[in-house]
């Protein structure tokens, strides 16, 4: 079994205008840059991307934005991108905004094959409104539905030809649960390295939920703040 | 005198007991972490995926792949864990993390909160506030009292969208601590050198004062 791919162009094989994109990543922190810049080269538009954040102006799926690609986004905080709000206050941007803990079990269950689930987030907000409210043990729960993705494109730091993947720090964030719900799952990696290498109580997303991966070339892995001691 | 972010800050860590798992909000609840007390050991959660933030890291040494909610650069302490977005918010829905200090717009003596949405304004998102709002054993906002045009925070009802419903314990101001009881906000301490009178004044929800008020004790 071999799922490497030779890059990002190989591995979109297959996208369209009006799919939706599972997208991982919090805020620029384990996103996929190869793949994003592939999909604004690919022109394809129409598309609902969910991805907890929208990246920055110039950066992340602020790119795909800037180029009017993306019809719809479902995330959970889109406060760093001045045209994501602007898009979004004037109408061009459908936008769903959901808890992030909702967001990603919402993910998460879309690959489980969970179709529904009872939640508290969000009772007696707008996002409660049209949703089924039920009482356990005295607690009002909303229900919440599964969501899935056509692709769902993800950043790691290692994998292997089978689709191992293993992410560094706090970038697995939401890239573990994309992996497991895109029909057609795309891994960008730091570093392909041979089967048998990745220990197995370490493998973070196992391969069965990813069908290509390919080595990212040119991360820029782009920091948000910079914070350091004074 | 009303207190400063640090010391809303400072008072708030007062509030931190040992062996506590916290999650701490983007603002003022940030700096929390700055006044931890001698002898207390706590572990912060970050919702990204961090179980044991540690202190930003030295110059030149920040690492992309590390980071806090609020996207800052961070460090891991010994111990810490990382993990996904879907465990994390276990950790959150599932009321292992004991206490929560966030901010918020406005904050009522019912106990209901909105800090996400200015409609027509602003629409950042309310990030993982809702899902900690609504699991949270015990949850915290850190706030000033009145808004930048002098307009109380403290409400009898929200007027922005809410966040969550009854669910504030505790709200720590520049000028006051103050409980959500059944009964409405009640007064425990003032800022050092603000009159109880001052506190009445600039909250607008229903305000529970007893007894003599002490001072904050900072």
């Amino acid at each position: 079994m071999n799922k490497v791919v030779k890059n990002a162009k190989e591995a979109l094989e297959g996208v369209s205008d009006n799919m939706t994109f599972l997208l991982g990543g919090f805020g620029l922190c384990g996103i996929p840059e190869n793949t994003i810049t592939e999909l604004v080269e690919r022109n394809i538009t129409g598309l609902t991307c969910i991805s907890n954040n929208a990246g920055v102006d110039d950066f992340g799926l602020g790119l795909l934005l800037k180029k009017h690609q993306i019809k719809k986004m479902i995330s959970s905080y889109v406060g760093e991108n001045k045209e994501f709000e602007r898009q979004l206050l004037s109408g061009e941007l459908d936008v769903e905004l959901n808890p992030q803990g909702t967001l990603a079990e919402r993910i998460r269950a879309g690959g489980a094959g969970i179709p529904a689930f009872f939640v508290p987030a969000g009772y007696g907000t707008e996002v409660a409104e049209g949703k089924e409210v039920r009482e356990y043990n005295g607690k009002h729960y909303l229900l919440e539905t599964a969501l899935t993705g056509d692709f769902a494109f993800v950043k790691a730091w290692k994998g292997d030809a089978y689709g191992n993947l293993v992410y560094r720090d706090t970038a697995n964030n939401f890239n573990n649960m994309m992996a497991m719900a895109g029909k057609i799952t795309i891994a960008e990696v730091e570093e392909i390295v041979p089967v048998g290498e990745i220990e197995p109580n370490c493998v973070h997303t196992p391969g069965i939920f990813v069908q290509r991966i390919f080595k990212a070339e040119n991360l820029e892995k782009r920091i948000e703040f910079v914070t350091e001691k004074e | 005198m009303a207190l400063d972010k640090n010391g809303i800050a400072k008072r708030i860590a007062q509030e931190l007991q040992d062996g506590y798992y916290v999650n701490l909000g983007i603002g003022i609840p940030t700096l929390v972490a700055n006044y931890i007390p001698e002898g207390v050991e706590v572990i912060l959660q970050s919702e990204n995926g961090l179980l044991g933030i540690g202190p930003f890291p030295d110059k030149g040494k920040a690492n992309a792949d590390l980071i806090n909610a609020g996207k800052q650069t961070v460090t891991a302490i010994k111990g810490a864990a990382f993990f996904d977005s879907a465990t994390s918010f276990a950790m959150i829905r599932g009321g292992h993390v004991d206490l929560t200090v966030l901010g918020a717009f406005e904050v009522t003596d019912q106990g209901d909160i909105s800090s996400w949405k200015i409609p027509g304004k602003m629409v950042k998102g309310m990030g993982g506030a809702m899902d900690l709002v609504a699991s949270a054993k015990n949850i915290i906002v850190a706030t000033t009292h009145t808004d930048r045009a002098g307009k109380s925070k403290l409400l009898k009802e929200c007027t922005l969208p809410l966040t969550g419903v009854k669910c504030v314990k505790k709200i720590i101001t520049d000028l006051a601590v103050i409980d959500v009881t059944d009964n409405g906000f009640k007064l425990i301490e003032r800022a050092p050198g603000v009159s109880v009178e001052e506190i009445k004044e600039k909250t607008e929800g229903k305000l529970i004062v007893e007894g003599e008020i002490p001072e904050m004790n900072i």
